[in-house]
Order: structure tokens, then C-alpha cells, then sequence
């Protein structure tokens, strides 16, 4: 019936109203779903919850939840600052092996020299890790890596080691372990978008350099990487607000029983949001003040990536208004 | 005769430059595919024969590993069937929101003019990397309040404000749709919502069904929000199951663990062989944006 009348007078209508009415749903969850609690968790970070007798006593206490998780307040460990070490040395053992290899496997893969027939499958095959369920692939490895497990003693029998080692009482051998799964699932994604960008880059260029007489190696070094350097941002901050995040391996690879999110050995490989997990039953309080100081890393990350995105001169808004002439001009 | 010499020997270094570079390449294939045979190696083979060591020939004791398996998930409260089953009960709907109101709200931006259209788009590309576990917490009190505590809609609901995905629409939209079609569709009498339904909708389909596989597998995947919102044991979902493995009735056998294991990653196993050259796909459009 409504669409009837609006047709009598089709020039006069203004269709500008229905995009609020079609991002309505979205901004309405958005509001109520995401930023009030947000809102909330910052507000809940100013309380200190203290249970005693089955009941919760509240009692605001303005930022002392953050000076005790960050240790500045007297008999306070600052365990924020300590697993917020451990999420950074896990995510960094992760990253670097990562990119080197996803760089090494892209640069081969969009190579038109040495064309490998069988790219599509490799990437398949590569990419596969990083849709299984994480939690299945932590656990997967925490049996095969255990002390007693199947890759222990084969390499006992074969006389490598004198004796079955446990990666699990060890710092470096659990760390290792979980950025080495990290990278197994993560770099064939990496990989893809990687080759994404490569493929995007001009052939032009190539045929240039190719004229000049440019080996494939210095092709790689002075034309594919400064020009996947976007990429290689978004990949590089993408990854390390995930990092940050880093939560379903470690909570099952090196757990206790019983512990609750204590990432052994001896607390060596719990991560922050391990912490809020921990801590969101017993003490609101401090998780929200958790919470707040992740959100604020996550922000520094976010602001420092746009920022160098407006203002790197291959990408981004302000360099590209400036130059556009210029560069459409060929 | 003479010149030749050099292009003979160039095409045979790039010769060897393949083969060296398939070998690199079938190694890492090797590498990303060995844990999951080994698994279901393992999940044939008996607890002290997992334990002397790596074998690549499956076993027989599968028969009783799966006896086994049952027999201690019984225990559990839920097993890894219903599990899976409930784990489908969130995937599915979350998907269905996630890709119908994504296409909306990039529809509504893509297509129309209205005050606060750049802002609106500057909103959501900002919250695009605010991650879940930031607020979590007072996601868990408010849902407290509202009595939505281990129920399925905390982790349902949320699928319509996927920021991600709006944007991938958005993106393809600008390829797909022209403003032509939405004009015709109008003269003809068609009502806004409606051009939406029967006109963009299937218009998205690549899209969509792209973006769909990604939604259900990062619900499906997910351990946080369930581990955070579910409590009963009969509403566990598949991740929370994965995580009572961990349990000491199962820690004692190892053929039963990776039994379990095998069954809780078989079906994404299968699903992707299946969709391969889609997810392939679907990533590389995804890191355009980069």
C-alpha cells in the first residue's frame, strides 16, 4: 500500500531515511551489545567486589584495582604487567618465524620463472591448520608433545635424547611450543595475504626491471618488498592485537588440573586474557581493570597503525590526495 | 649456436630451482598434514603403543578406544555428539545474523545518502579491531542481569554486529551492484526492504556464501564466549567438550584422547576439503583490504 503512493510521486521522494532504518539493527546491537558493556567495564574497574558469607560487598575504590594489577600498590605482584610479558614474548617467538616464512612461501608461489605447477594445492594444504578448531590442535599437540607421549620416546628409541624430556616443566620448551602451533596454524593465512598483495603490485614494474637486467632475488628485495609493505602493516597489527587476545592455546596446552587458567610451568605461560578469565568469577573488579588496560594496548596498536598508514607515502589517505594526479597520470 | 648457450643453461637452473623449491614446498605440506595423521593413527592404536612411540601404520583397537571413549563421556554430563549438536544451534543462527545484517548495513551505506553516512562508516571501521575480550566482562554482568546466563542468545546475538564483514560487503558491493538495478526496481513499484530482499541479497550470494563459512567457523571454533556464558554441562558446546579431554578420565588413555580429538576435528576437517577453493579465495579477497 505504501509503496503504491510513494510511486505517484517517485521525484519528490527522499530516499536518504531508509539508510538509517538499514544500519539501525547494527548500531542498536552495536550500542547495547559492545559499548554499553564496554562502558560498564570501565565503570566495574573503579569497584572493589569482596566476598564474604555467599555475599558481595561493593565498594568503590577508584583506580586501586589498577594499582594492584599493575603492582604499584604494597604487597601487590602487578600480575597484569607479568602476563602481559608473557603474551608479548609468546606472540613475538610466534610472529617473526611466521612472516619469514609466509614471505619465503609467497615469493615462491607468485614467482613467474620457476612457475610451481602445484601452487593451488600447497595453498589449500598450507591454510588448512588455521581452520581446525584451536582448541582441538592445543590439546592434539599437548598429547603428542607430552612426556610420555608418542614423540618423546621415538626420539629416546632413536638415541636423540637420553631420556624423555617434558616440555611442560620447562619455560622455553612450553613457550616454544605454543608460538611454534601458533605458527603452524597462522602462516599459511599470512601466506594468502601475502600473495593477495604481491598479486596486486603492477606487472609493469616486473617487465621493467626484468628489461634491466634485475635477477629475481633483487626483484624481490627492491620491488615486492617496499611495495607489500602496506600488507605487511596490516598483517604486523592485525597479529598482534590477536596476540594480545592470545587465549585458546595456552589455556589448554600447559594447564593444571584443576588450577584454572594457570599456564604452567610455574605461571611462566598464562596471558592476560587467561587472567580475566581467572579472575571474573572472584574478583570483577580487577578483571574489568584488566579488561580496561588491555583495551587501552589494543588502542595504542590500532592509533600507531592509521597513523602510519595516513602517512606512509605508498598508501593511505593523505599521500594519496596529494600525489593522485600524479600517479593516474602513468 | 653459440648464443644459445646461455638460455640453455638459465632454463636449466630454473629447472633446478623448481624441483628445489617443490621439495621445500612438499615438506611443509608434509608438516601441516602429519599431526592430524598421526592423530588418527593414535586413535586406533592402544594407550602403551601410543606411549613406545610414532607409528604411520593405523592400529586395531579402535573398537575399543571407542568403547572407551564412551564409556568415560558419559561422566561428562554431555557428549561429544550433543556437543557438536549444540555447538551447529549457535554456529547456524550466528551465521544466518552475521552475513543478512552485514549486507544491510553495507546496503544502507553503500547506497544511500544521509546525514552521518561517513561517520557511520568511520564508526564501524573503528571498532573493527576492538576485540570481544574487552568488554567481556561487562557483557557477563549485563547479560546477568537481563537473565541470559547460560542460554545460546549472548552468543547468537551478537553475529549482527560483525564489523568485518560489513566491510567485506560493503567492498564487493561497490563491483556488484549498480545503482541502475536499485533505480528499475523503484519505476517498478518495489518497496526499499524489498529491493533488499529479492534484489541485493541474491545479487551478494558469492558474497555471502564466502563470508557465511568464515561465521560459522570462527563460531564454531570459539572457546572464550562459551566458556564465559555456558554452564550447564548439557549445554556445553564442542570447544568447552575439547576442553574436558583435559579431565583425568580421559588423561590416562592416551589411544581415547586423540580419539576424542579426532572426532571433535573431523567435521571441520571434512568441511574444508570440501569448500577448500572458496576459503582459499576467500582469504585473498579479504587481504585486498590490507
Amino acid at each position: 500500500m505504501k509503496a503504491g503512493k510513494k510511486e505517484t510521486k517517485p521525484k519528490t521522494v527522499s530516499y536518504g531515511k531508509y539508510g538509517y532504518l538499514f544500519i539501525a539493527p547494527f548500531f542498536i546491537v552495536y550500542l547495547v551489545f559492545s559499548l554499553w558493556p564496554l562502558i560498564n567495564t570501565f565503570y566495574y574497574s573503579m569497584f572493589e567486589y569482596t566476598t564474604r558469607n555467599l555475599r558481595t560487598t561493593i565498594t568503590f575504590t577508584g583506580l586501586q584495582n589498577y594499582l594492584n594489577v599493575l603492582g604499584i600498590a604494597d604487597g601487590e605482584q602487578g600480575y597484569f604487567l607479568k602476563y602481559l610479558g608473557n603474551t608479548l614474548r609468546l606472540w613475538l617467538l610466534n610472529f617473526v618465524p611466521q612472516i619469514l616464512l609466509s614471505l619465503l612461501a609467497a615469493a615462491w608461489l607468485t614467482n613467474n620463472r620457476a612457475k610451481l605447477k602445484a601452487r593451488g594445492f600447497y595453498k589449500v594444504v598450507l591454510y588448512m591448520p588455521n581452520i581446525i578448531t584451536a582448541a582441538s590442535i592445543s590439546l592434539l599437540f599437548c598429547a603428542l608433545l607430552s612426556k610420555y607421549g608418542p614423540i618423546m620416546s621415538t626420539l629416546r628409541s632413536l638415541g636423540w635424547i637420553s631420556q624423555n624430556a617434558d616440555i611442560m616443566m620447562s619455560k622455553w620448551g612450553t613457550g616454544i611450543s605454543i608460538s611454534m602451533i601458533q605458527v603452524w596454524m597462522w602462516y599459511g593465512n599470512t601466506m594468502l595475504l601475502l600473495i593477495a598483495g604481491i598479486i596486486g603490485i603492477s606487472p609493469d614494474i616486473y617487465e621493467a626491471a626484468e628489461l634491466d637486467g634485475a635477477t629475481g632475488r633483487q626483484q624481490f628485495f627492491s620491488i615486492t618488498l617496499p611495495l607489500l609493505k602496506p600488507v605487511m602493516l596490516y598483517v604486523l597489527v592485525t597479529s598482534a592485537i590477536g596476540g594480545l587476545q592470545l587465549f585458546d592455546i595456552p589455556a589448554l596446552f600447559n594447564v593444571g588440573q584443576g588450577t584454572g587458567y594457570v599456564g604452567g610451568p610455574n605461571d611462566t605461560s598464562t596471558t592476560v586474557t587467561m587472567y580475566i578469565m581467572r579472575l571474573h568469577n572472584t574478583d570483577t573488579g580487577r578483571a574489568a581493570a584488566v579488561s580496561v588496560l588491555l583495551f587501552i594496548c589494543t588502542l595504542i596498536i590500532s592509533l600507531i597503525f592509521f597513523r602510519v598508514m595516513q602517512t606512509s607515502d605508498a598508501y593511505g589517505g593523505g599521500g594519496k590526495k596529494k600525489k593522485g594526479g600524479k600517479r593516474h597520470g602513468k | 649456436m653459440e648464443s644459445n648457450q646461455p638460455l640453455q643453461n638459465k632454463t636449466k637452473a630454473v629447472r633446478r630451482q623448481k624441483i628445489f623449491r617443490n621439495i621445500i614446498m612438499i615438506l611443509l605440506c608434509l608438516i601441516s598434514l602429519i599431526p592430524f595423521y598421526l592423530m588418527f593413527v593414535n586413535a586406533t592404536r592402544t594407550s602403551t603403543q601410543v606411549q613406545s612411540g610414532i607409528s604411520l601404520l593405523f592400529g586395531s583397537n579402535l573398537k575399543n578406544n571407542i568403547a572407551n571413549f564412551d564409556k568415560s563421556q558419559q561422566g561428562l554430563g554431555v557428549t561429544v555428539l550433543q556437543s557438536m549438536f549444540n555447538s551447529f544451534k549457535v554456529a547456524v543462527p550466528f551465521t544466518v545474523l552475521s552475513v543478512y545484517f552485514s549486507s544491510m548495513t553495507a546496503y544502507g551505506i553503500h547506497n544511500y545518502s544521509f546525514k552521518g553516512r561517513k561517520a557511520a562508516w568511520a564508526f564501524i571501521m573503528g571498532v573493527m579491531m576492538v576485540p570481544t575480550q574487552v568488554f567481556a566482562i561487562g557483557f557477563y554482568q549485563f547479560m546477568m542481569k537481563l537473565n541470559l546466563l547460560d542460554t545460546y542468545w549472548p552468543l547468537i546475538i551478537p553475529g549482527i554486529t560483525t564489523p568485518a564483514v560489513v566491510f567485506f560487503m560493503k567492498q564487493y558491493m561497490e563491483g556488484a551492484l549498480s545503482p541502475e538495478l536499485v533505480e528499475a526496481a523503484r519505476i517498478d513499484g518495489c518497496g526499499e526492504i524489498r529491493i533488499f530482499n529479492t534484489i541485493v541479497v541474491p545479487l551478494m550470494k558469492p558474497a555471502i556464501a564466502t563470508q557465511a563459512i568464515f561465521q560459522f567457523v570462527a563460531s564454531w571454533n570459539n572457546l572464550f564466549m562459551p566458556t564465559l556464558i555456558i554452564s550447564s554441562s548439557e549445554k556445553k558446546t564442542l570447544t568447552m567438550f575439547v576442553q574436558m579431554l583435559t579431565s583425568e578420565s580421559f588423561r590416562t588413555d592416551y589411544g581415547v584422547v586423540f580419539l576424542g580429538l579426532s572426532i571433535t576435528i573431523l567435521p571441520m576437517l571434512v568441511m574444508y576439503f570440501l569448500l577448500s577453493r572458496f576459503i582459499v579465495e576467500g582469504v585473498s579477497l579479504g587481504g585486498v583490504k590490507g
